[in-house]
């Protein structure tokens, strides 16, 4: 590829973009091309190859790799983390790493206990401590910085121009699919046990006759039906938007350092490490400030999971 | 025109949403100040509910900002 400008635009769609696999318009599985969001380019390397590998015109069957291998490596760690402990605890010397997961166990344990009501439910605890690893594990991603992981997949290389992994999106998070995918596991959980709680009839009633009495059906259901999901659909939006606004502040950052290296091709070296230092400060004050927001949403994501479980339980008569 | 409406539909959607979330987060900052003054030994656990609250408030507008940011940028 030819000398490329440095360019915060192309720069931010860059990063804004999954490593994506899937179905090419010759009806071959690849991997998405490294140049999709440069116009020209694009249409150049349609003509030469006669194919072209767009994640727009992939539909509903494109995979988006780096989201999958994140989010599946991190749920294996802390399986392998928890099992590894549990299976060597000992109760007179206990390890560092084992006093650190007994503390997050009682957390999670005395937060399940004082929002959750029905006894004998045996799968809301350990959903709870796998929610809340899970998602902090892949939190934690976010502090990461943006162009390391490409960086090292691609043999120490910027992944603009070389290498085959053009994008990687370490943040699994910061793609809608991951926590569509978590609510819409909850949001069936939900399901089943409000139907195995009150029966259909039960649950259907719950939606159809709650404020108003059974003479106000269909201003019941539109009152009920769309609370009802909004909940299961705010639950992904929120993690999604919290870290996803967090990434994206991150890669803004980022882009001074663009600035920065654009004053010094022009000369201007004392601006050029001004703009630097700028970068560096902003991205620790912001890292630090992100820190909250990381523990934060994923204690609210499990706190949401059990509330949302005990109100599945709740009978209103 | 027709290149700043996207770029006006962005900033309105960064900055309206923030004034809901902030209306509320004053709100609920003011009532835990209030609880602290009334009872101060509830304050470690008046902390936790309030974080969580915020975190509940601040959903819209973060969702809000994140869309907007996509229009600005993506």
């Amino acid at each position: 590829m030819a000398e490329k400008e440095l360019n915060s635009d192309y720069f931010i769609k860059h990063h804004l973009q999954n490593l994506t696999f899937g179905q090419c318009s010759d009806g071959k599985w690849r991997f998405a091309d490294g140049h999709i969001n440069l116009g020209a380019e694009h249409t150049a390397h349609q003509e030469k190859e006669g194919y072209t590998c767009d994640p727009k015109e992939m539909g509903f069957n494109a995979i988006h790799v780096d989201t999958m291998l994140m989010s599946f490596l991190l749920g294996g760690l802390f399986c392998f983390l928890f099992w590894s402990v549990a299976r060597k605890a000992s109760v007179t010397s206990p390890s560092k790493l084992q006093n650190a997961i007994e503390y997050a166990f009682d957390f999670v344990r005395s937060g399940v206990s004082d929002t959750f009501v029905p006894k004998g439910n045996k799968i809301i605890g350990p959903l709870a401590l796998t929610t809340i690893t899970w998602v902090l594990l892949m939190n934690i991603m976010d502090l990461l910085p943006v162009d390391l992981v490409p960086w090292i997949a691609n043999g120490f290389q910027s992944s603009t121009e070389h290498g085959w992994v053009h994008y990687f999106k370490v943040l699994p998070v910061a793609d809608i699919n991951a926590p569509a995918g978590m609510a819409l596991g909850v949001a069936i959980l939900i399901h089943y046990y409000s139907i195995k709680e009150k029966g259909v009839g039960g649950f259907i009633s719950e939606l159809t006759l709650q404020p108003l009495g059974k003479w106000a059906i269909p201003f019941n259901m539109i009152v009920e039906i769309p609370g009802f999901y909004a909940k299961q659909a705010a639950l992904a939006l929120r993690l999604y938007g919290n870290l996803f606004a967090g990434e994206m502040i991150f890669i803004l950052i980022a882009c001074l350092y663009i600035y920065s290296a654009e004053l010094f091709q022009a000369g201007i070296l004392s601006q050029s490490i001004m703009w630097g230092i700028v970068g560096i400060l902003l991205q620790i004050v912001w890292a630090i400030f992100h820190v909250l927001i990381i523990a934060l949403q994923a204690y609210v994501f499990m706190i949401l999971t059990v509330v949302f479980l005990n109100q599945a339980h709740e009978t209103h008569h | 025109m027709e290149e700043t409406l996207p770029l006006i539909a962005g900033a309105l959607m960064t900055g309206m949403g923030a004034i809901g979330g902030a209306i509320g987060v004053g709100l609920a900052a003011s009532k835990y100040i209030e609880g602290i003054a009334r009872q101060p030994e509830l304050q470690a656990y008046l902390l936790g509910q309030f974080f969580i609250m915020m975190a509940l408030i601040d959903a819209l507008p973060i969702i809000s900002l994140a869309f907007g940011l996509i229009q600005l940028f993506g």
